[in-house]
């Protein structure tokens, strides 16, 4: 699970050591399981719009205690801040401070949402001032959290409402235990398109999804938690991975795929195989990834040309495929894995942030044809997580890096598994075209 | 037909002149194995239990099987612990089958393979099941290594004395020979010979040339790696213990090379001697399996149909007092086969002659094209038959993917169900295939296959 420095800091002598030096304490992560309840708690709404007393209602009806004003002393397990309305930068202050009072009674994970708009679809100067204020708010306010909590942030298009099916996917989210490790974040909502589940358990009970690069780590991991999220699995992983990809299947049911994904008919191989077996296709995880690292100086064509092939041309040549398909009309999902390599760079890494910046680049410009077909894509950036790749760099490294966030550790493959199977979800789908991180609020490339 | 075998017909003649028409067909889904392993290399730790379970959960992963009910699983191993007993269950109950899958071990020498795929179609045309596993494995690097007979015997008594003087008077009758350990030998127990020697005398009574052979094996080694580069093993093979190709597999093997190596078998007759260690398969590890169904078990789980098994004859010579070559049962099986279903070699599309030695193939193609033999030993009016070479082990056969006995025929019948399917109906009927795998005892399984 969590690393051993994590454990030993977390109780016991440890803990005051920890503390008496003034080094970082990093908490245990409140983490999803089946039938956990959504938060403990009350949820404060803080807001005096429509849209607040809205939201407030709604939550009522998750089985959550929602105050609209907080009671002295009683331990919160979140705090929203409902800002849709927000028209000057003045605007914020009345919210923020009523929140700010209740900050020092947030229980451990619990959790800080702010619902607010775009800043670039503002009407005025000073609406776009008061929203872009928001951004650097929660940002920083996320930086002060502790004890595991997060604040990430809802931003809803004009005229989408935070009731809105996907504002309250994205909201319960955020909540829960599946959002442990993403933090200072903002989830943008583009459309009312969407639907809760009927068992949020099983948000996935009826899709069939395929994953590439399957066979291990944080592949293996989102097979899992799709797999227990109700989803039909196709599992894809090349050829020589086989052993591996087949231990994965046979543990969530799954039909294994041995395939290179750079093959130039792998789209039309997967669909095939997805509907000749399972009758249909419905979401598309593209995970698999290589990374061939070397300073640019050192990089020979080799180590170039296979990153950017597997990382992004496949993407682009199977989602070409998927576009082109019959069987892909059905609101689609595609989620790709971007990295904040791509967003913040990394020494030794030009082709691999290349090819993740290409991701993203990708995820945007399809957004619009793949909406146009009622579907959605989007991509998750996971920073540090615990894998065998990241096992595998020098201690000191690995060290600084896994510290290097809001959270002070690394996440867990789980992690991105969670937030890859909520953007694949019915719940997700007037979110079309995010990034999402998956960083603990990685301290550099914000 | 009489029950006296002086009068009983030659092994030429049809064995029966009806054939039951079957109920309903037997389908292949689709296979999987594992890499083929020379004896000692990657798999030299491996048991057989392991690598049987290795190939049927690729299986169960390829085709979604997790938690299914088989209506039976049969395989066997040739090399067999005897702690193995039951080989084939153990494997099921450690892969993802359900453990309410039956199961049967059964043993054929190398024929073992293709005979479980054969009873298990047989099984599922009359209705008996709905769905079967065949597979077959074998270790030649985790052998079985017994004690001596003597040892064995001493054993034995002292279990079963019931004093000290008379265990004492047992112990005493040890002999320091008896405590060397026997390694399972590969000869003919009847003739003392090891099979590549039985083969040599066949190879030199058909004047087999040693290019012939060398040429047999190096388009064995060509068509496989082709068949390797082309992902044509990509859905019928996952990878075991780090090895994703056969280790045996030498894709840049030459004439040259192969006419480099010294004669191994058949040394006593000097210079006519010409097998070699390239021309024979090898010692080999692994594991194979199918997965057959009737049509309706397929469809309801949406699998693929590849092939159907039309049908098969096994057939067995008289090695032991050197009337015909130890592996040349096959010779005989064949016409009574294709006699039975009314075809000639030429309906044939493709053939999988079992590489047991590459002048195994090239003896069983010689005494189909010999007149004589065709008139005196298989009773026909001439030759048989010869067969067009480019349909002949397409994909590669043993010489180069290797030789774990039992999975042989698993392999092979995997890997033609896929061709098969591939080439489809064409000229308004189904695609064709022969089977054919020759086995120790004089003995020979053979069976037809059609694509679906």
């Amino acid at each position: 699970m969590t690393d051993t420095y994590t454990r030993l800091v977390s109780d016991g002598p440890g803990r005051n050591i920890a503390k008496k030096l003034g080094l970082p304490q990093p908490a245990a992560l409140r983490r999803y399981e089946p039938g956990q309840a959504l938060l403990t708690g009350p949820v404060v709404v803080q807001g005096s719009t429509p849209g607040a007393d809205k939201l407030a209602a709604e939550l009522l009806s998750w089985d959550l205690d929602v105050r609209r004003h907080p009671v002295p002393a009683e331990k919160l397990g979140a705090i929203i801040l409902v800002l849709d309305e927000v028209e000057h930068p003045g605007d914020l202050e009345k919210p923020v401070l009523a929140a700010a009072a209740s900050l020092r009674d947030l229980r451990p994970g619990g959790r800080v949402i702010t619902v607010s708009r775009p800043a670039s679809e503002a009407s005025s100067p000073a609406a776009a001032a008061a929203r872009q204020g928001v951004d650097g708010f929660l940002r920083s306010l996320a930086k002060e959290l502790r004890a595991g909590a997060t604040g990430n942030g809802v931003l809803l298009a004009n005229g989408v409402e935070p009731t809105s099916p996907s504002s309250l996917g994205a909201i319960r989210f955020f909540l829960s235990g599946r959002s442990s490790f993403v933090d200072g974040q903002f989830l943008e909502v583009s459309s009312a398109a969407g639907a809760l589940p009927a068992d949020t358990d099983k948000p996935l009970a009826g899709k069939v999804a395929v994953v590439t690069g399957a066979a291990r780590g944080i592949g293996a991991q989102i097979a899992r938690t799709l797999y227990r999220d109700g989803a039909t699995l196709v599992l894809v992983d090349i050829p020589a991975a086989g052993e591996q990809l087949a231990a994965v299947a046979n543990e969530v049911r799954a039909t294994a795929l041995q395939l290179d994904i750079s093959a130039a008919d792998a789209g039309q191989r997967i669909i095939d195989h997805a509907v000749q077996r399972h009758g249909k296709l419905d979401i598309v995880v593209h995970n698999a990834g290589i990374t061939r690292d070397k300073l640019l100086a050192n990089m020979d064509q080799a180590r170039w040309s296979s990153v950017i092939n597997i990382n992004i041309a496949a993407q682009l040549r199977i989602n070409e495929a998927l576009l082109a398909s019959e069987h892909f009309r059905s609101s689609p999902r595609i989620v790709s894995v971007a990295s904040t390599s791509g967003i913040a760079g990394n020494r030794g890494q030009t082709n691999y942030a290349a090819s993740k910046g290409g991701v993203m680049g990708m995820v945007r410009a399809t957004a619009p044809i793949v909406g146009a077909r009622g579907g959605t894509i989007n991509a998750v950036a996971p920073g540090f997580i615990e894998t065998e790749m990241t096992a595998r760099i020098p201690f000191a490294v690995r060290e600084i890096a896994r510290r290097l966030n809001s959270l002070q550790q690394g996440g867990l493959p789980s992690d991105v598994a969670e937030t890859i199977a909520f953007l694949a979800s019915d719940a997700a789908g007037g979110i079309n075209g995010e990034v999402l991180r998956v960083c603990g609020q990685n301290l550099v490339g914000a | 037909m009489s029950i006296d075998g002086q009068s009983m017909p030659g092994p030429g003649a049809p064995a029966r002149e009806t054939s039951v028409p079957a109920t309903r067909r037997a389908v292949i889904v689709g296979g999987n194995r594992i890499p083929f392993a020379r004896a000692g290399g990657a798999y030299a730790k491996s048991s057989n239990q392991d690598m049987l379970t290795a190939a049927l959960d690729g299986l169960i992963a390829r085709f979604g099987l997790q938690d299914e009910r088989i209506g039976q699983v049969a395989a066997g191993a040739v090399l067999k612990h005897s702690r193995d007993f039951n080989l084939t269950r153990e494997a099921v109950l450690g892969s993802a089958l359900s453990a309410e899958t039956p199961v049967y071990d059964l043993q054929q020498a190398c024929a073992t393979g293709l005979e479980a795929v054969v009873g298990l179609a047989n099984k599922i045309k009359l209705g008996q099941i709905e769905s079967g596993i065949a597979g077959g494995v074998d270790s030649a690097s985790d052998a079985p290594v017994v004690v001596s007979e003597g040892l064995r015997e001493v054993i034995l008594d002292l279990n079963r004395a019931k004093t000290l003087p008379q265990r004492l008077q047992i112990l005493s009758r040890l002999r320091p020979k008896d405590l060397a350990p026997l390694a399972p030998g590969t000869s003919e127990p009847r003739t003392g010979l090891s099979m590549g020697e039985h083969q040599a005398l066949t190879t030199a009574q058909w004047k087999i040339a040693r290019e012939a052979q060398d040429e047999l094996a190096l388009n064995s080694h060509r068509n496989l790696a082709a068949a390797y580069d082309s992902g044509f093993f990509d859905d019928l093979m996952t990878p075991y213990r780090g090895l994703t190709r056969d280790g045996n597999l030498r894709a840049d093997t030459s004439m040259e090379k192969l006419a480099g190596l010294k004669p191994v078998f058949g040394r006593s007759l000097g210079a006519d001697a010409t097998m070699t260690a390239g021309n024979s398969t090898p010692l080999t590890d692994g594991a194979a399996t199918v997965l057959l169904a009737s049509d309706e078990w397929a469809d309801a789980r949406d699998l693929p149909k590849l092939a159907a098994v039309v049908d098969a004859e096994a057939a067995a010579v008289d090695f032991v007092h050197g009337k015909d070559g130890l592996l040349m049962a096959p010779v005989f099986a064949v016409p009574r086969l294709l006699a039975r279903q009314k075809l000639t070699l030429a309906d044939i599309d493709y053939f999988e002659i079992h590489e047991a030695f590459a002048a195994t193939v090239l003896s069983t193609l010689a005494a189909w094209e010999d007149e004589e033999f065709g008139r005196t030993r298989l009773g026909l009016e001439g030759a048989f038959g010869s067969i067009d070479r480019s349909r002949l082990n397409v994909h590669g056969s043993s010489l180069a993917a290797g030789h774990p006995f039992a999975a042989t025929g698993g392999r092979i019948v995997a890997t033609l169900a896929k061709m098969l399917h591939a080439k489809g109906n064409s000229d308004g009927r189904p695609a064709r295939g022969l089977v054919s795998v020759c086995a120790a005892g004089g003995q020979g399984v053979v069976a037809i296959l059609e694509s679906l």
